[in-house]
């Protein structure tokens, strides 16, 4: 049920500025692709515009092509609320509902669906849970508010709550940057453990982690602070950590700037 | 005292302050200069407080003046009579009708407030919801005696289609029979304080709307929310409390408002059970309406009902007020 | 209704089927339409129920025609849409109508003339006369209440922000928040307390006292907002160099939130302009010119409207509205001035 997800010449824009320019790249079903680069390169920019949340920014508008399965998602007569279901997304800082208790947490995306039964609801709810590895810590407490879990616990919540809407594409942006060490070891065992059954894309600031945890990675880069950012260049993790094609990727990898 | 110490006293106070601090804070002034300005300022602080505790104690002596030689039950008759002897009067068709006046202001007014603040927040254009918050904003200002003078000639003539709709279809309850009278009933009011307040209504709701995290927000888009569903997952949720003491503060204006009701209603002192027919009153109205044929004994009858509107409209702006406050300690335990 | 969505199979997940961008214009038209169809046919001539019929039909139409063709969450968002969209044109028409019946009828008798003359010698039947006594009178007692607020107000929001610790500064801070809630009326039978208790006859000052009550804490608050403001290193820095507190708050604290402390006084003199039942009850109103606020009674501008619309006499409508205009056009003014200084002024905070 993970799709594949093919972007063609794609420009993203807020307002009159351009963010990032001609972005064309492959992403295979069950893996991980991790996007890395410097601050403002546009990587988070083009992980948004890959479930349309980019024009939920004021002034943002996009131009190109992101096929879902030979799908275009810009496509006219395509509903971006559908596109949202099917692409989900974790958010950088953990944002549960804070008025909903951890259990509503997780089935609001399902009861905006259409109908469950409670007991279906119960069923998906704890399934859900556990995909992101978090029932045994909640199990007993699911009727209290989400917002009194620890920061890497309810950065779990916020994926189990993405990912009980069952979508074909999980899209992270800088998941683990708000969380402490071994907070961010249980997310990265996670997503080792989710992309048997989605498509992940994770942005990281965070070159050992995209190490660890991605299959391929994209090296995004700008040419000056203004400039809008672009694809340097895609290949396997394990290549482009040591043998990248592009001299730029192996200055930033090797820390001589970014 | 040295200087480096009193810079330990600097404002703004959000620490609480020890004890020591407290009892520098005390007698920190050494200087006269210093001494002057702390009197000063201090004695302008005490001066609102004597004119609280002023406004309590006269007007409640004045009012036990009147309420002791009142003949009739001052809570429970409906009657205004100061000039008889033995007075009788008492204020329940002037509590019944401010409360079903402001009644129907708040059942108006709010959902149609929330509903502009999230037009402004979440549905306009960019470039339109600046201007038109900019026009709210002076409509607060507008004089309520204009409202009034507007409500008068304006609104009480285009009323009766509606008055007359209401009748043929939702006569039947009692509260909307209509005998066809001039529309200068309780209905009229709540409509015209319904406009009054929308503004207040609406900033403030605008405000609480505009401060729900974007993040929230967000997490309901990528989840494949509508915008509807945002609104009642992320945005609604967060702003209610805001959103009541909005109200609360809204329906403290209707409850004292006098003078757009004084032109529109034609007052009597009967409860009516419709809302459409003339007649009933409120307590600011009354008081404005009465006041000049009154003679003194007439004038402390009027205060002694003023400090009915005064309690209630306390109560009603301190619940505000604990509501807001609560939201702070709710929100920021939260962040 | 349009067919050409309607056609368009689900063929996948993502493809939902949608209605062309014009279909709110469209139902939107419809509704008006046949709103003003029944309104022909039944007979009604009020364009307030035309409205509401117009406004029901559109959400209705709304919903059905969504529900049918993109289903019923989506319909449920077309619905909210055209609610707040209906709300906004609803209350949008009341207000239009006032600012625009207050200039239509405003312009009418509003001339040099009106505004350099007293209702002295005009009966309220006749036309003539104007709203000179008015405008004095007002400005004599807002001018007053002023000197009266804008000082303590200033001072009691100086001392809690910059002295206030403990109890005493905790209970100002709530009854001036007590004190914003006082109905306009209550003010005024206040001061009418004290006045009956010393048997005095109306007179402005009377209305300045109980307009200086309602203006006071608006002032305390809009200062206190102010001085806040007013970056703590900035006082430090004074203090630093040896300057005693009091010349640090006066100048380099107060002259710091000038224009906010400015725009505040400025919004609190534009609410207490228009009130009218305090001045109703403490100074009467009066036809002639008296420029002494300390005794007889006077007029105002507020209470010169009530008294105008009161006569029922169709001259005297003109010269109520007119008078309208007048103190709109005041209050208006000093808004906008206010705010113009508070933007100018501001501190520059990503807001």
């Amino acid at each position: 049920m993970a799709k594949r997800i093919d972007v063609s010449g794609l420009t993203a824009y807020y307002g009159s500025h351009k963010a990032i320019e001609d972005i064309s790249m492959t992403v295979e079903p069950r893996s991980v692709t991790a996007f890395i680069g410097p601050s403002g390169c546009g990587k988070s920019t083009f992980l948004r515009t890959l479930n349309r949340m980019h024009e939920v920014t004021p002034g943002g508008r996009v131009e190109g092509k992101v096929l879902l399965d030979d799908e275009d998602l810009y496509g006219t007569g395509i509903d971006p609320v559908s596109v949202r279901r099917e692409v989900g997304m974790v958010f950088q800082r953990p944002n549960p509902f804070p008025t909903m208790s951890i259990f509503d947490n997780v089935a609001a995306g399902l009861k905006l669906n259409g109908s469950y039964k409670k007991s279906e609801l119960q069923d998906i709810v704890e399934k859900s849970l556990k995909g992101a590895n978090l029932w045994n810590e909640v199990k007993d407490r699911l009727n209290k508010p989400g917002s009194g879990l620890s920061g890497g616990q309810q950065q779990r919540l916020c994926i189990a709550r993405a990912i009980a809407v069952e979508p074909k594409v999980l899209l992270m942006d800088e998941p683990c940057s708000a969380l402490d060490p071994i907070s961010t070891l249980a997310i990265e065992d996670l997503i080792g453990e989710l992309k048997e059954r989605f498509t992940i894309v994770i942005v990281t600031h965070n070159m050992q982690q995209a190490a660890r945890v991605s299959d391929r990675t994209a090296f995004f880069n700008l040419a000056a602070v203004g400039q809008p950012g672009k694809l340097i260049e895609i290949d396997d993790t394990e290549r482009i950590f040591s043998n990248p094609s592009v001299q730029a990727t192996e200055d930033y990898i090797s820390g001589r700037f970014g | 005292m040295d200087i480096s110490t009193k810079n330990t006293e600097a404002p703004p106070p959000i620490p609480q302050p020890t004890a020591t601090e407290q009892k520098r804070a005390a007698h920190g002034a050494t200087r006269p200069g210093d001494r002057i300005f702390l009197g000063l300022s201090r004695g302008s602080g005490i001066l609102l407080l004597v004119i609280m505790a002023a406004i309590a104690v006269f007007l409640t002596y004045r009012a036990t003046l009147a309420i002791s030689k009142d003949e009739g039950n001052f809570l429970t008759t409906s009657d205004w009579n100061t000039g008889a002897t033995p007075p009788v009067f008492g204020i329940a068709v002037l509590a019944f009708g401010t409360i079903i006046s402001s009644i129907i202001a708040m059942v108006i007014a709010v959902p149609i407030a929330v509903a502009i603040a999230l037009f402004l927040t979440h549905y306009a254009p960019r470039k339109l919801s600046g201007p038109i918050a900019y026009v709210i904003d002076l409509l607060a200002a507008v004089p309520s005696i204009v409202y009034g003078l507007w409500g008068a000639m304006i609104l009480v003539p285009n009323l009766t289609g509606l008055f007359g709709w209401l009748d043929a279809y939702l006569g039947w309850t009692g509260i909307f029979s209509w005998d066809g009278g001039a529309p200068r009933a309780m209905f009229t009011v709540g409509i015209l304080l319904a406009i009054m307040i929308l503004p207040i209504i609406t900033n403030v709701s605008r405000e609480v709307f505009r401060q729900v995290p974007q993040m929230h927000q967000e997490a309901a888009l990528a989840l494949g929310a509508t915008r509807w569903e945002v609104i009642r997952m992320a945005v609604l949720p967060f702003g209610r409390s805001g959103v009541i003491s909005a109200s609360m503060l809204g329906l403290g204006r209707a409850l004292g408002e006098t003078m757009a009701v004084a032109t529109v209603l034609s007052p009597d002192f009967i409860i009516h059970g419709s809302v459409l027919n003339p007649g009933g009153g409120t307590f600011a109205q009354n008081i404005a309406s009465k006041f000049s044929e009154a003679t003194e004994f007439g004038r402390d009858a009027l205060i002694a009902s003023g400090l009915v509107l005064f309690v209630i409209t306390l109560l009603v702006n301190g619940a505000a007020r604990a509501i807001i406050a609560r939201r702070k300690e709710y929100s920021g335990a939260n962040a | 209704m349009s067919n050409a969505a309607v056609t368009e199979k689900r063929a996948s997940t993502l493809r939902g089927a949608r209605l062309p961008k014009w279909s709110p214009y469209a139902i939107a038209a419809g509704s008006v339409a046949v709103a003003v169809g029944i309104g022909l046919a039944a007979g009604l001539d009020s364009r307030v129920q035309l409205g509401l019929i117009a406004g029901l039909l559109f959400i209705l139409g709304s919903y059905v025609i969504a529900a049918r063709v993109e289903g019923r969450r989506q319909a449920k968002d077309r619905v909210a849409t055209s609610l707040v969209w209906v709300a906004f044109l609803l209350a949008v028409v009341p207000l239009v109508s006032l600012v625009w019946t207050t200039i239509a009828r405003g312009v009418k008798v509003l001339d040099v003339y009106f505004l350099t003359h007293s209702m002295g010698v005009v009966a309220d039947s006749q036309p003539g006369g104007g709203i000179y006594h008015a405008i004095l009178g007002s400005l004599e007692q807002v001018g007053l209440a002023t000197l009266i607020a804008a000082p303590i107000g200033v001072l009691t929001a100086i001392y809690l922000v910059e002295y206030g610790r403990g109890n005493l500064a905790r209970s100002v801070t709530f009854f001036v928040d007590v004190m914003t809630g006082i109905p306009s009326i209550v003010a005024g039978l206040f001061i009418l307390s004290l006045m009956l208790m010393f048997d005095m006859q109306p007179f402005g000052f009377a209305g300045s006292l109980a307009l200086a009550i309602l203006m006071m804490p608006v002032v305390v608050r809009s200062t206190e907002e102010m001085l806040k403001l007013v970056p703590n290193e900035l006082r430090e820095a004074s203090l630093a160099l040896g300057v005693p507190k009091w010349r640090t708050i006066l100048k380099v604290v107060l002259p710091t939130s000038l224009g906010g402390i400015t725009t505040g006084i400025m919004l609190a003199i534009a609410r207490i302009a228009g009130e009218t039942a305090p001045v109703l009850l403490l100074v009467f109103g009066s036809k002639f010119i008296n420029a002494n606020p300390f005794e007889g009674a006077q007029a105002s501008l507020p209470l010169y409207i009530y008294q105008q619309y009161g006569s029922g006499e169709t001259p005297a409508y003109d010269r109520a509205w007119a008078a309208s205009l007048t103190l709109i056009a005041f209050v208006m003014i000093l808004n906008m001035v206010a705010r113009g200084i508070a933007r100018w002024k501001a501190p520059k905070t990503g807001r």
